[in-house]
């Protein structure tokens, strides 16, 4: 079983895949998904708003500190418990347009399972530049960590 | 089930000038560990520790030849970082960690 997260990102194309392995049977990996309160947990996020049914919408908040730093919302286009979940999905006040996404689940066996996300973008640009953005926060992060460091020496 | 995780950052790894070195002169072809530290005026532990954490963040596989190890180049990792791949491919497997205990827990709450 692949223990290890998978993100395929092949060259020129407007869409990623990310794949991983579960040691869950797969009603328990759809449940991750489809419960909110479960999802907050895992995701670290707050679910505003999950309506599981074709044309149902969502609305997902993430707080840092106190403060909103991200929320995003969508369309849900298709809902098959235990196997799919296809959507649209919007990050609030970023430059990335909609994206379009579709979450496969599959039975690998009775306790495993397997999740292949295919996440399709208006253009190959905004794909590349979300790959970038968990190390340009990485960077942010690292960043402000140094002027605190060297706010403190300086007092 | 064992759960093997790559325990080397690999930015980390890059950071380091002689474990660059490394890596371009196992860019033509693979050496053994006893070829790669001939180039270098460091010691031969300090060469074997890089050696180390460049195979633990997958920049370098290994390959029994007789009875020596060789070492190659991983071109795909590299191209990986490259594009970013990593810091990406890490948010979202430390997720899906959460994910699998977080319902390990709650499968077994319910039995």
């Amino acid at each position: 079983m692949e223990a290890q997260t998978k993100v395929q990102a092949e060259e020129g194309r407007q869409e990623l895949f990310i794949i991983r392995e579960f040691d869950l049977p797969v009603e328990l990996l759809f449940k991750a998904y489809e419960d909110a309160r479960l999802f907050e947990q895992w995701m670290g996020t707050k679910v505003i708003k999950l309506e599981n049914k074709e044309h149902g919408s969502f609305a997902f908040e993430t707080s840092h500190q106190g403060n909103v730093v991200f929320t995003a919302n969508g369309t849900i286009h298709e809902f098959v418990p235990n196997q799919r979940i296809t959507r649209t999905f919007k990050m609030e006040n970023t430059p990335f347009p909609v994206q379009l996404e579709y979450l496969e689940f599959e039975k690998l066996s009775e306790e495993t399972s397997k999740l292949t996300m295919q996440i399709v973008f208006k253009s190959v640009a905004f794909r590349n530049q979300l790959l970038k953005m968990p190390f340009a926060q990485g960077i942010n992060r690292a960043h402000n960590k140094l002027q605190e460091i060297v706010h403190q020496q300086n007092k | 089930m064992l759960r093997m995780n790559l325990r080397r950052d690999v930015f980390q790894a890059l950071a380091d000038p002689s474990r660059r070195a490394i890596l371009v002169l196992l860019a033509t072809h693979s050496m053994s560990a006893g070829a790669i530290a001939a180039n270098f005026d460091t010691a031969r532990p300090t060469v074997s520790k890089h050696l180390q954490i460049l195979t633990e963040c997958a920049l370098l596989t290994q390959e029994q030849n007789g009875r020596e190890i060789y070492y190659h180049l991983n071109a795909q990792k590299l191209k990986e970082v490259a594009d970013f791949i990593d810091p990406f491919r890490k948010m979202w497997d430390e997720r899906f960690n959460k994910l699998e205990n977080l319902m390990r827990q709650y499968k077994n709450t319910k039995k």
